[in-house]
């Protein structure tokens, strides 16, 4: 276990400018502690802040200076009381300075294992580096930087800064930053550090490598261009799918009082005759079937591996070709990426001649690769260049496995060109959909670029660790809401919505959408449940029944009592009939009416008056300001003479008004007068 | 609510053959070949290339020959019959002339298809003439209607199995545009009526037929003169009946070879789009890797199926579980247990849908962004009319400003963002190579990627980038090696052909394995070529320089005897350090136990044995090998 037990410091930047990033930082790090509990249960870890008002660390005490650095947890093995302090970190007063939080987490990791210790040890920054380090003694900064830089070097220490900036943090000295930036730059130039910068909440949850994975080559040696000119390369995973980890089945046999039972359950498997079920055919007299057509054809393992398929290991080239003779929908499973062999100088200008030359030619390489002996099958796969812009790390290739022939299955459709003209788009609606493609854009120039592959985690497992993390300490915790900030990964951008809101507008009614008329209510239901399986029967209802997504799919025809607003909100959108809106104004005055009149002690205000909001809402966005004017006027009137005028005052306290002139153009009401309206209303009632 | 806990935790990779699974098992396919049987089958040809000519009724022959190999290797239940006609022979159920069904033993005349019967009708040239023979079959002045016959045929044979489960399909293959040509007047258009409403009376039955046309390359089959009455094509429809048939044989089979499978849909996706805006998509699955069919086992005494159970067991008490709902994951230092429902729940986001989120540029779609195969698209209006028109639109624009969308796809194994990219319709000479449509993408999360490039770094010395010169001999070598016209369609899987091939020659009890062509093997000769070589030798001389061989041979050898050394030490050691046991006595006494695991290995490797396993399996193998 020793081998494998690394020790990481944090280093956690939490002055004043980083309190807006500093929940995402507490549920990165909390995950990462919990996914160690699960997966490195002997690794260590230590937490360093920045940027506080105190100062406590062993530095200061013994040679002074390092001021506002605490450390918050000596470096021990991870426990459950270590995910609770970091969901919990205290906000600091001070600008903090990032290389004294380096030095004093290396002096840490130098002081506990020295230089004889076997396993990783790694330092992690997270910071907005927005205000400048302090001078050294002696020297510049860049040479302090790099001289730190050699020491963690020759300790083999690993760091990895995370820089938060963007809407993460406020405004800050540009020139500062850039020589922050620049600093941060000499370490990973100088040493194995990874520099990463993030500008939104959802980047920063995925900077942080949360699982320690150790890679493994799947193959090391010759790629084989001829059977004369060899390359010497070593095959790793790039991409390989974290899955959602594999329970246990629990059994509950196990008296309550053994406290050593495992709960585990096995799985026994018997074979037994078709015929005769009580018979069970031991091991040794069952033989392997396989299916030919209706006929299952009987064959021994040894008789198998007499003669089947058995390739000799080997990676080939077959050849080079355009990359457009490559679709990337061809690409059949998760990556590789070959490396020349690490401190093979050879190898590494063969890679990367090869590389750059495909790379300016437009051109793949071809390759047929047996990974090992005795693997069953051949895997026929196409290179692509990686040319690195990193001068420390050499060009490689990324290699994606290809379809045989066999496996892609050629089915006809129909051209669009032959679709019927009512299908085709015209000249208007293409022009919606091009600002459409162009405008609602996740990567727009000069801004990082939203939803990038290698930043954004996976919302299931976050999620699940939550979940996991609640239960341990209350066992009957319920499963927890998608968090915020990963709802960014499943739904659209509120934000990226509000600025296009026009060209939004524009595509949706330069287009139409309806319901098949023909089909029957009961087939589209069928329809619609059957291709996601019968565990997601109740989906449909708990999908977000707020959304007008939703609601709109089912088309709301009139506004019901469970959900006045959220159906109001769906008829008012419907774009297929402009009566709807009448329609739907007139029902939430019922519906208002009803609720006000039916109220006993005031009961249902509080659902009337986010009835009265949403359909003031609604009249401002269609223009109809008259319509709610108009209501709340006879609304109060109405109050007044059932003496229900605690109605109105409780609207008078909320401060609902009429709809003035500036909110919508079609009003005749003033400001003024909207505001004094249930003002005025009340003396009348003494 | 019912929840099957295996769906819960199934592997979410072997998610895309269980879609498939289903759907195999919900709509088999029925399906009756009609190939003309006429002498002008066999007496036209078709230029192919550099071989010599073959008739259409080969082209025909081998492609139904060819696709029943794929349905074989699929392990499909669809079933098929096979019916020539204008035959000199009849054989069929109705007893009419003209009409042959042909079959094997064991099988009836619509069943799966078997061993035997792909073999016999790979061979069916051969025989063809003297068992069945060839004849027209509508000549004037009788009244025999062969064409008439065999749709009465294939009818009668497809009224097996209901409509709803089964799709009935009849394609006949012909070179025969005006089957009626021979005969004038009252006959003629009698003859015409009748074959027309019989085949309205099977398309009334559910079952579609469809023309598979062979043209001639003097003349191309005209579908007007009569086909296009007897499918019910019109206007547009006709005009898309025949994309440019090809003029090679090559091309034609192609073409015929693709129109044979019909597509299967996987599910229907709602694609919301924005502010409440949905199309409706369906879902394909174009590229899915073949798998060699799953094991049956068998009692080897009576070579009858067995049935597997499977039974739960509680670890501690021993006790039978019966389907436990609940399992656990060890957590600090405790078990924290998780409902079924519980983990469904976590894992449900928007089930069912995709999301747009909005749109990149095609450059920021990486090489490495692939997990699995990719799904295609394709709009339908069924249930929402209006979704083709949109669907349309956006991916012109996306295929204009060269963007793919981004979306998040909550499917409930895994919900995923996924990437749209648009595809164009490619046409070639052999009809459709690329249907138009988006590709699904799945793209992998943040810890799914591995910065495994960066892996090496950390030496002071940086490395070497390749310069000019270099990259200038590289590029002359892969100009030399150029693969022209690569298709990933152009390599057959040679462990499942093999797997088919022993299977077959077991099935037939044939005592000699067919070999099979490797096609992935790189193309020798054409490495040999002197252009190539000495591109080749350029390149290794720029990268690697003069003393490649000699250095190469040394640092080769000289890791080899190190380990080799280090080996040799260690079976050395192995062997004085056995030899201070007495192992016959420890054995004897049951004291092996009483070693640790590196004593044990100390006889172990002095005897060569293997080091492998738990230190129980260790003490059995040295018991074994005392031969106690």
């Amino acid at each position: 276990m020793a081998r494998n037990k690394d020790a990481m410091v944090l280093l956690i930047d939490v002055s004043p400018s980083m309190h807006k990033a500093l929940p995402e930082i507490e549920k990165v790090c909390s995950m990462l502690a919990e996914k160690k509990l699960i997966y490195s249960k002997y690794d260590e870890v230590a937490v360093v802040l920045f940027g506080t008002e105190e100062t406590e660390n062993e530095l200061t005490k013994e040679v002074g200076g390092y001021e506002h650095v605490v450390v918050l947890q000596n470096i021990k093995v991870v426990d459950g009381q270590l995910v609770e302090t970091l969901q919990q970190l205290p906000r600091g007063t001070r600008d903090g300075d990032f290389l004294d939080a380096i030095i004093v987490g290396m002096d840490m990791l130098i002081k506990k294992y020295g230089e004889t210790y076997k396993g990783k040890k790694r330092l992690c920054l997270l910071t907005n580096a927005q205000f400048p380090i302090k001078y050294p003694l002696e020297g510049t900064k860049e040479d302090q930087v790099s001289t730190i830089a050699e020491h963690m070097n020759t300790h083999g220490m690993r760091m990895e800064s995370i820089v938060v900036r963007g809407s993460l943090t406020g405004e800050a000295n540009k020139s500062v930053m850039d020589e922050n930036d620049n600093l941060l730059g000499i370490f990973s130039k100088k040493t194995c550090a990874k520099l990463v910068h993030v500008e939104s909440p959802t980047s920063l949850l995925g900077a942080l490598r949360t699982r320690k994975i150790s890679p493994v080559t799947i193959f090391r040696g010759d790629l084989e261009l001829s059977p004369k000119m060899k390359i010497k390369v070593w095959v790793y995973k790039k991409t390989s799918e974290e899955k959602f980890p594999t329970l246990k089945k629990y059994s509950d046999k196990a008296p309550p009082t053994d406290k050593f039972a495992t709960h585990e359950v096995k799985v026994d498997f018997e074979y037994k005759s078709v015929e005769d079920p009580s018979k069970v055919v031991p091991p040794d007299q069952r033989i392997k079937g396989y299916r030919y057509g209706p006929q299952v054809i009987p064959i021994s393992s040894a008789e198998w591996d007499a003669v089947k398929f058995k390739p000799e290991k080997g990676v080939k080239l077959l050849g080079f070709s355009d990359a457009k003779n490559i679709m990337r929908h061809y690409y059949m499973k998760d990556v590789n990426v070959f490396i020349p062999e690490p401190g093979n100088t050879r190898a590494i200008l063969a890679v990367s001649a090869l590389a750059r030359a495909m790379q300016d030619m437009n051109k793949v390489a071809i390759l047929r690769c047996v990974w090992r002996q005795g693997q069953g099958n051949v895997v026929v796969g196409v290179l692509t260049p990686n040319v690195s812009d990193n001068d420390n790390i050499p060009d490689s290739f990324y290699f994606n496995v290809l379809p045989f022939a066999e496996d892609v299955r050629e089915f006809q459709f129909p051209s669009f060109n032959n679709f019927p003209a009512s299908w085709q788009p015209n000249e208007q609606q293409q022009e919606a959909a091009d600002d459409f493609v162009r405008m609602f854009d996740l990567a727009p120039p000069g801004k990082e670029e939203a939803l990038p592959p290698g930043l954004t985690p996976n919302p299931v497992l976050e999620r699940f660790y939550r979940h996991l993390e609640l239960k341990s300490r209350h066992p009957d915790a319920a499963v927890p809401p998608l968090d915020e900030t990963l709802r960014m990964i499943t739904e659209p951008d509120k934000e990226l919505l509000s600025q296009n809101g026009s060209v939004l507008d524009v595509f949706r009614s330069r287009f139409e959408v309806k319901e098949n008329p023909k089909l029957k209510k009961s087939s589209r239901r069928f329809l619609r449940d059957k291709p996601t399986g019968s565990n997601e029967g109740h989906a449909d209802i708990s999908d977000e029944p707020n959304s007008s997504e939703y609601t709109s799919a089912v088309k709301v025809e009139k506004v019901g009592d469970a959900t006045p607003v959220q159906d109001f909100e769906a008829m008012i959108n419907r774009r297929d009939s402009p009566q709807w809106v009448g329609k739907a104004i007139k029902d939430m005055k019922n519906k208002i009416h009803d609720l006000v009149e039916d109220s006993y002690e005031g009961d249902n205000y509080p659902k009337a008056l986010e009835c009265l909001i949403a359909l003031r809402k609604g009249c401002i966005l269609e223009q109809e300001p008259k319509q709610f004017n108009d209501f709340l006027r006879t609304l109060c009137i109405f109050c007044q003479e059932k003496a229900l005028s605690s109605f109105c005052e409780f609207l008078a306290s909320k401060e609902l008004t009429l709809i003035s002139k500036t909110e919508a153009i079609d009003s005749e009401v003033t400001d003024d007068e909207a505001k004094n309206f249930l003002v005025k209303s009340e003396p009348k009632m003494e | 609510m019912e929840i099957d806990p295996d769906d819960l935790f199934r592997d979410d990779e072997d998610d895309p053959d269980n879609e498939l699974f289903q759907e195999r098992e919900s709509t088999k396919e029925l399906v009756v070949y009609l190939v003309d049987a006429s002498p002008k089958m066999f007496t036209t040809t078709c230029p192919a290339g550099d071989r010599k000519d073959d008739t259409h009724f080969h082209v025909a022959v081998s492609c139904i020959a060819q696709s029943l190999k794929t349905q074989i290797i699929n392990n499909s239940y669809d079933e098929v019959a096979i019916c020539f006609f204008n035959t000199r022979e009849k054989r069929n159920l109705q007893d009419l002339n003209g009409v042959y069904v042909f079959n094997v033993a064991d099988r009836e005349y619509l069943d799966r298809p078997t061993a035997r019967l792909i073999k016999e009708i790979d061979n069916i040239e051969e025989s063809f003439m003297s068992k069945i023979g060839s004849q027209y079959g509508i000549v004037s002045g009788s009244r025999e209607n062969s064409l008439y016959n065999v749709l009465w045929v294939a009818q009668a044979l497809l009224r097996k199995g209901s409509a709803k489960t089964a799709d009935k399909r009849v394609l006949l293959f012909t070179n025969e545009d005006d089957p009626f040509g021979s005969i004038k007047g009252v006959i003629k258009t009698d003859m015409m009526r009748t074959t027309l409403q019989r085949t309205r009376d099977a398309q009334d039955l559910g079952i579609s037929i469809e023309l598979l046309p062979l043209s001639r390359p003097d003349s191309d089959f005209n579908v007007s003169t009569f086909y296009s009455d007897l499918l019910g094509l019109k206007g547009d429809d006709l005009a898309r009946f025949m994309p440019a048939a090809g003029e090679k044989l090559e091309d034609m089979k192609d073409q015929l070879r693709k129109r044979m499978f019909k597509k299967r849909l996987v599910r229907k996706i709602t694609f919301s789009i924005a502010n409440g805006l949905s199309i409706q998509l369906s879902s394909y699955a174009l590229i899915r890797p073949t798998l060699p069919g799953a094991i049956t086992w068998l009692d080897s005494v009576t070579n009858r199926p067995l049935k597997t159970e499977r039974s739960f067991i509680c670890a501690d008490t021993g006790a039978l579980v019966q389907g436990s709902a609940k399992r656990f994951q060890p957590y600090k230092t405790e078990n924290i247990k998780f409902s079924v429902e519980e983990l469904s729940e976590i894992k449900r986001f928007s089930t069912g849908h995709l999301r747009l989120l909005g749109f990149k540029p095609l450059n920021c779609l990486k090489e490495f962004h692939n997990l699995r195969p990719s799904t295609f698209v394709f709009p339908t209006d069924e249930e929402l009319i209006g979704s083709t028109c949109i669907f349309i639109a956006l991916h012109r624009s996306m295929l204009r400003l060269k963007r793919f969308a981004v979306a998040f796809y909550g499917s409930s194994s895994r919900p995923q963002l996924v990437a749209l990219v648009a595809q164009d319709e490619i046409i070639s000479a052999g009809g459709q190579v690329e249907p138009p449509g988006m590709h699904m993408i799945y793209l992998p999360y943040s810890e799914d990627i591995r910065n495994t490039e960066e892996l090496h770094t950390g030496s002071n010395v940086a490395p070497p980038h390749a310069n000019d010169d270099q990259t200038r001999s590289a590029a002359a070598l892969i100009k030399r090696f150029d693969l022209k016209d690569f298709s990933v369609f152009q390599f057959a899987n040679p462990a499942l052909q093999r797997h088919y091939a022993v299977l077959q020659a077991l099935a037939l009890e044939e005592d000699e394995i067919p070999e099979i062509k490797d096609e992935t093997v790189p193309d020798e000769e054409g490495m040999s070529r002197p252009a190539f070589v000495s591109a080749l030798e350029e390149f290794k001389q720029s990268v690697y320089g003069d003393n490649y061989e000699e250095e190469n041979d040394a640092v080769g050898n000289g890791k080899a005897s190190e380990t080799s050394k280090k080996r040799k030490a260690v079976s050395e050691n192995a062997v004085k350090e056995s030899g201070n046991y007495d192992w016959v006595d420890l054995a004897d006494n049951g004291k092996l136990k009483d070693l640790t695991v590196t004593q044990l290995k100390y006889y172990l490797t002095a005897n060569n044995l293997p080091l492998a396993g738990k230190k129980e399996a260790l003490i059995s193998r040295i018991l074994t090998h005392m031969g106690k």
